[in-house]
């Protein structure tokens, strides 16, 4: 892929004598670059707070484990209409940044009230449901601005990069807690402290760095919540809605699938949290590569595509215990497989759906579309984690897991049938 | 050049609070005098626990002394030995202390009476329960692992149990086979936590849960099976005279209410504490029940009777050398 990256900047006359670490964001416009960085450094502050969250609840607020999962799952309405209402406020002020901004921002406040919140089960939901609003009202603009900043056919790169950043800053940040903690002696509150820093720096770098996009004022046009769901009149975007939120539903969540893992495979404890780094490191390497891939082959083809690693990456990790000797080679290899398979179905999915669905929406309602999309996936994702759940309780790992990707091949099917096989490269304008 | 000059001056002010707040989080740790001296764990007439009461998140073994009545005195001797559950039992010790670093996740400590580490078992997840045999020879702990991020769900439990006469450590008990209702069960989903031994170190109870039930088992560790003896029981504790269990008995979506089941009768009495504890109890002596409450320790008469006190303020994971 590399090979036809070079080719490509040479036909663009583009500096033929490129060091080879501009590769990554070669032909990437800045503004991407720029929300890149602030995604990466926001990925920091909050990875960081979520790694030393259970342990800071359960152990030095005395939250039972159950309390904590509630806390963790609530609030999902709030959200939602959240991230609807500011996609609908970004498109009609036409000030995605600075709704993006306010999200960021709020975010990094919220960091703050955590330790202000002390062990009052109250004051801690209202921060997170406050902080989930912040990361509510933040991506749709976010996701917008990329889409307006890059010329269509390089969307799917461009997104690459922006996940790519972002998963980097997702890896440091349970890094940065870690040492936080070491350095202090165990002091919780600093982590919060140097946590809301970091997310204020990400704010800052947005500030500064991150250009709105100002498209020239058309006709007067209505732009409302109503306007925003009259999208799903589109056709093609209708049915992009559809088939996300269908596969969303049957998508289970990397949690459940880690312990599946983890039970099957005789795993070391000791090991239990490199398997979502190994996750997270086979989507931070392949999220461009495939992101470019998108952009030649098709965009819905390589989130189809992605759909098809994760029916793998199912069907290896529920084959039924068989000469499975710990630490034998073949043990992790097939370890590793599902790991990367599970890394691959990001990078296939998450920036390509946005890269795929982006050019089916007008512009001045482009934040309003995507942040209904996301609604619908995250909606979706909610409720197969309660359902797979279930299934779990009720069959057990290995066949709820088993039945799930049956579901999921069934899903893709109808996918396949929904989802157009070439994005229409023409950009649908005003 | 203006822009870059705002980012710098930015980052400056932003990585000054950082290191100040930091460093006097870190410093603040020092101000917490303790008297630091050795724990004998073979000495009686005192309370074992976790002292919650330190500044800046360290939790570590403290203790204190107690009179035949079960009033605690007022001065506490801290091990500095860093703990988030602890128990024990004659002269054996364990500690579970969380790991940090790039692989973070749990120890559990073997610990001799003078609190010297023994032996180390890498875990993963957090620190849920501890508990050792009277004698001192079986171990047991518990740890949980959540989804890590949010919006993820998931909830799994590891227990373990050591052996120190042969050092043969079982990281997960999960696999042992399981009797329920005179049935022979079979289930990936089972998830143990909460083990108490009887006095012949081979007996123990703890709790299963399966296909969102939960049930009080008993195990034969020499036979290596278990069956449910009741269902809706949870982190049992048996009584020094082997006769009850104090347990946790599930009373609402996260609140539990504890109680004492008689095992000649298998009648269950609630006690008088009426908060939701959440927590594996453990016997004062046989009439009085101590758990943690909040973030101090209380205990309660077994038999359902008076009223809860407070025992030790700041505290958790109780254990009384007698």
């Amino acid at each position: 892929m590399y090979i036809a990256a070079t080719r490509r900047a040479d036909q663009a006359g583009g500096i033929a004598s490129a060091k080879a670490p501009r590769r990554f964001a070669r032909n990437v416009p800045a503004n991407v670059l720029a929300l890149g960085a602030v995604s990466l450094v926001t990925d920091i502050s909050s990875e960081m707070v979520t790694a030393v969250l259970p342990t800071y609840f359960v152990l030095t607020l005395g939250l039972s484990p159950l309390q904590y999962g509630l806390l963790d799952g609530t609030y999902f309405g709030i959200t939602a209409f959240v991230r609807l209402l500011g996609g609908q406020v970004a498109d009609r002020t036409r000030r995605r940044k600075l709704v993006a901004g306010t999200g960021y921002g709020l975010s990094a406040v919220c960091k703050l009230g955590l330790p202000l919140a002390g062990s009052s089960i109250t004051g801690l939901g209202l921060v997170l449901a406050a902080d989930r609003t912040g990361k509510g009202l933040r991506t749709a603009p976010r996701d917008a601005l990329i889409t307006l900043s890059t010329p269509a056919p390089d969307l799917g790169r461009a997104f690459g990069v922006h996940r790519a950043m972002d998963t980097v800053g997702a890896f440091l940040g349970p890094l940065a807690a870690f040492a936080v903690l070491w350095a202090t002696h165990d002091a919780y509150d600093a982590v919060f402290v140097v946590s809301f820093c970091v997310a204020s720096f990400a704010v800052l770098l947005m500030a500064l760095y991150v250009r709105d996009h100002h498209e020239p004022v058309g006709p007067r046009r209505e732009s409302s919540l109503r306007a925003a769901f009259a999208l799903l009149r589109l056709r093609p975007f209708r049915r992009t809605c559809m088939a996300a939120t269908m596969l969303g539903l049957l998508t289970v969540g990397d949690t459940f699938v880690y312990l599946v893992l983890q039970h099957g495979f005789d795993i070391p404890l000791r090991y239990f949290p490199l398997l979502p780094l190994g996750t997270a490191g086979a989507y931070l390497l392949l999220a461009v590569p495939l992101g470019r891939l998108a952009d030649r082959v098709g965009r819905f083809r390589v989130f189809l595509g992605g759909h098809l690693a994760l029916l793998a990456a199912y069907a290896v990790a529920a084959a039924p215990d068989g000469d499975r000797t710990p630490g034998s080679l073949l043990l992790w290899t097939v370890l590793s497989a599902v790991l990367v398979l599970q890394g691959l179905f990001y990078a296939a999915t998450d920036g390509v759906l946005m890269a795929a669905a982006g050019p089916l929406l007008p512009v001045h309602l482009r934040t309003s579309g995507l942040a209904l999309l996301q609604t619908g996936q995250a909606g979706a994702r909610l409720f197969s984690s309660v359902l797979f759940g279930a299934a779990w309780t009720l069959w057990g790992a290995g066949p709820a897991l088993l039945v799930m990707g049956v579901g999921l091949a069934g899903a893709l099917v109808v996918a396949r049938w929904l989802l157009p096989s070439r994005s229409p490269l023409p950009e649908v304008t005003g | 050049m203006k822009r870059a000059l705002g980012l710098l001056l930015g980052l400056l002010v932003l990585v000054g609070v950082a290191v100040g707040y930091s460093t006097f989080a870190a410093g603040r740790e020092d101000d917490a005098q303790v008297r630091r001296r050795p724990l004998d764990l073979a000495a009686g007439g005192q309370l074992v626990f976790v002292d919650t009461a330190r500044k800046g998140g360290h939790r570590t073994v403290a203790a204190t002394a107690m009179d035949p009545a079960g009033a605690t005195g007022p001065a506490r001797t801290d091990s500095g030995l860093r703990c988030e559950r602890f128990a024990v039992g004659a002269a054996t010790g364990v500690c579970l202390q969380t790991r940090g670093g790039p692989l973070p996740g749990t120890d559990a400590l073997i610990v001799d009476p003078a609190m010297n580490v023994r032996r180390r078992i890498e875990l993963a997840g957090t620190p849920s329960r501890a508990r050792v045999s009277a004698s001192g020879r079986m171990v047991s702990w518990t740890v949980f692992v959540t989804g890590e991020s949010y919006n993820k769900t998931g909830f799994s439990t590891w227990t373990g149990i050591l052996d120190t006469r042969t050092d043969y450590t079982l990281i997960n008990i999960e696999a042992i086979p399981l009797t329920i209702d005179g049935k022979r069960y079979r289930s990936a989903d089972v998830n143990y936590w909460g083990v108490t031994f009887a006095a012949d170190d081979n007996r123990f109870y703890a709790t299963v849960s399966t296909k969102g039930r939960t049930y009080l088992v008993e195990g034969d560790y020499a036979n290596w099976e278990a069956h449910t003896v009741r269902e809706n029981l949870e982190c049992p504790s048996l009584s020094p005279d082997g006769t009850r269990i104090a347990f946790k008995k599930r009373s609402g979506a996260t609140t539990w209410r504890l109680h004492v089941l008689d095992l000649a009768t298998m009648r269950e009495t609630a006690l008088a504490e009426r908060e939701s504890i959440d927590d594996q109890a453990a016997w004062l002596d046989d009439h009085t029940v101590m758990y943690g409450r909040g973030r101090d320790v209380y205990a309660t008469p077994a038999d359902g009777s008076g009223t809860p006190r407070l025992l030790v303020a700041k505290a958790s994971s109780p254990t009384v050398l007698r």
